[in-house]
């Protein structure tokens, strides 16, 4: 009797006990949660338009009043405000990356490695080439020459990341099309594209959500890096990226200003890093990263 | 092993022709052209445009300038700079020092710690310090570089003054070993972080892995000490998928030089990289793009090399 009690029956009951043991993925879970959260309810919490210029109360420090909790910057634009605003636009970058580079690679990895042979060949051919350049070189100058805007900078960030998970894709479809059910559905007359996307797809799930949650997590940081560098979000519209850069400036006789989104963006890639570790250890056993 | 040397040179062929394609296929994206430098120049007549265009072979086909521009990259003749009309390889070679000094110190920096690190999170499994090692190291690959590079200035350059901010020499005290040394260690630190974190993840799980096999417990039962067991037997079988995340993780090392370098104007190739990119100089960007990749595609054909030196039953396959 006890022992049916320490192992819940369900899948997802297992699922959900091995995840719950691992404290810093709840913790992940939790700051993911907050981040969506105040992204999508932005207006209500900002003090104020982000883009609002008061010159008399520029450079206030932060908790120093009530009006900017978290201060202005050079333009005396309230900082918390930005924050808020910058995380729905790094938000926005880093989920449609994470999902062209989720569709972009579940479709290479099954197409390459059920149907196999010369397309197979091909198609893997083409990763490894891409898998040649550097993603900061592909996507600045992919940036470089496309005109940014939010569409056009997560496409090129989930476009020169698939790599990686058609890889895993194609793994996991070459270890799947050798089971019972895929030849039960083959002698029931499945079409080939039956097979691929409503008998292998679903089966494939569990490494495909791993690699998406650490995949919203590096498309947060190249959002920053190249806003950072001056080819991601233009201003006035603010990101996390952009705003360090705006920061810089003023480094060393206003370091807060630089801190604040920093620290934004490593808690929001520590919070989806944290939170795909732990899914990896709950889906999966077999993918944990101590065998 | 010649063999297998061979067969594996071969098949880097395909890789660089597909390489060539998508580096010139992404510069024919370039908005108005290869040309857009002069064209949206005032001062230069419409007529010196087309004479531009055929002394650089633009009013040719497509696949045309692809051959050419390709055998140009086999004979050593990468293009000019649009600015100074200097050969491109010669720009980029002037880079290749600094970044491979930087890369260097960084690289055995991180391979030193992350494997210790690793090494010891593997045998003490679960102990405090492995719990620590391996949430450390997810913490730290999820610092963006620029920002942790600004903050180590800003501690160690403003506050402390203990380290220059950036640069690679003082002025007019060019080739002095211990400034260079004095500015290599901020740079160094915060492109090792990173690197480090990866090497003790994949350290730790390579040697979990190792150490569950049969020939280990072989070891232990007729007696072989501790520390020859990890030497000697564990350490060759384990260093096989660290050789491949050396090959892997060269292009990650030319993009966190990228930033890193941007940071504390470190005269490499990642500043060149994102100065020919505010400058337009695209065939420098393009120069650029080959190297690195022609760089990758060596790292890895030397990783394999080594681990087929290593394993004999790669080089059978």
């Amino acid at each position: 009797m006890s022992a049916t009690a320490a192992l819940p029956e369900s899948q997802g009951g297992r699922v959900w006990a091995r995840f719950r043991r691992h404290r810093l993925a709840l913790a992940g879970a939790f700051v993911v949660a907050l981040l969506m959260a105040s992204a999508l309810f932005a207006p209500a919490f900002a003090p104020q338009d982000p883009t609002l210029l008061d010159t008399a109360l520029r450079f206030r420090p932060p908790f120093a009043e009530w009006a900017h909790p978290l201060g202005t910057d050079e333009l005396g634009r309230d900082t918390l405000s930005r924050l808020l605003y910058g995380g729905r636009v790094s938000l926005t970058v880093g989920l449609v990356a994470m999902v062209t580079t989720v569709a972009t690679g579940a479709l290479i990895g099954i197409t390459a490695g059920f149907l196999g042979g010369w397309i197979d060949m091909l198609l893997m051919r083409f990763v490894d080439t891409m898998l040649c350049f550097p993603q900061v070189f592909l996507l600045l100058v992919v940036a470089a020459f496309v005109p940014p805007t939010l569409l056009s900078i997560s496409l090129i960030i989930g476009l020169s990341s698939w790599m990686e998970v058609s890889r895993i894709v194609r793994a996991e479809i070459l270890h799947l099309k050798e089971q019972d059910f895929v030849a039960a559905a083959r002698a029931l007359g499945a079409s080939r594209r039956r097979i691929m996307f409503r008998e292998l797809l679903p089966n494939a799930a569990a490494p495909i959500l791993v690699a998406a949650t650490l995949k919203v997590a590096s498309a947060v940081l190249m959002e920053s890096y190249i806003s950072y560098l001056g080819y991601g979000v233009q201003p006035p519209l603010a990101s996390w990226g952009n705003m360090l850069t705006n920061a810089q400036g003023y480094f060393d006789t206003v370091p807060w200003l630089a801190i604040l989104p920093g620290a934004a963006i490593t808690l929001t890639v520590m919070g989806f890093n944290f939170l795909g570790d732990g899914l990896r250890d709950a889906l999966d056993p077999r993918l944990r990263m101590d065998p | 092993m010649i063999g297998f040397v061979a067969w594996r040179l071969l098949q880097a062929i395909p890789l660089l022709i597909g390489v060539s394609l998508i580096g010139f296929g992404l510069m024919q994206l370039a908005p108005g052209g290869p040309l857009a430098v002069y064209t949206l120049n005032p001062t230069i007549q419409v007529q010196d445009i087309e004479r531009i265009k055929v002394i650089f072979g633009l009013d040719q086909p497509v696949y045309v300038q692809y051959v050419k521009w390709a055998s140009g990259l086999f004979s050593g003749n990468w293009g000019y700079t649009f600015f100074g009309g200097r050969p491109v390889l010669d720009v980029i070679l002037e880079r290749v020092p600094a970044t491979l000094l930087l890369m260097g110190s960084a690289l055995s920096v991180a391979i030193v710690l992350g494997l210790s690190i690793g090494v010891l999170g593997a045998v003490k499994r679960y102990s405090v310090f492995d719990v620590l090692a391996t949430t450390g190291a997810l913490f730290a690959l999820s610092f963006p570089t620029f920002w942790f590079g600004l903050m180590a200035i800003f501690v160690f350059a403003i506050q402390l003054r203990w380290l220059p901010s950036g640069g690679m020499w003082e002025l007019g005290d060019e080739g002095n070993i211990l400034a260079l040394l004095e500015h290599l260690v901020l740079p160094t630190l915060v492109l090792a972080l990173v690197i480090t974190a990866t090497w003790s993840r994949y350290s730790r799980s390579a040697f979990l892995e190792v150490m569950q096999q049969d020939f280990m417990r072989t070891a232990r039962a007729k007696g072989v000490p501790p520390a020859a067991r990890l030497l000697r037997h564990a350490f060759p079988n384990a260093a096989k998928p660290l050789i491949a995340l050396l090959g892997v993780e060269l292009p990650f090392l030319f993009s966190g030089a990228l930033v890193t370098e941007t940071i504390f104007g470190w005269p490499g190739m990642g500043r060149l990289f994102v100065d020919a990119l505010n400058m337009k100089e695209y065939p420098v960007l393009m120069g650029m793009m080959m190297f690195t990749a022609i760089f990758v595609v060596l790292g890895n054909l030397l990783a394999d090399i080594a681990i087929a030196a290593i394993d004999p039953r790669v080089r059978l396959r």
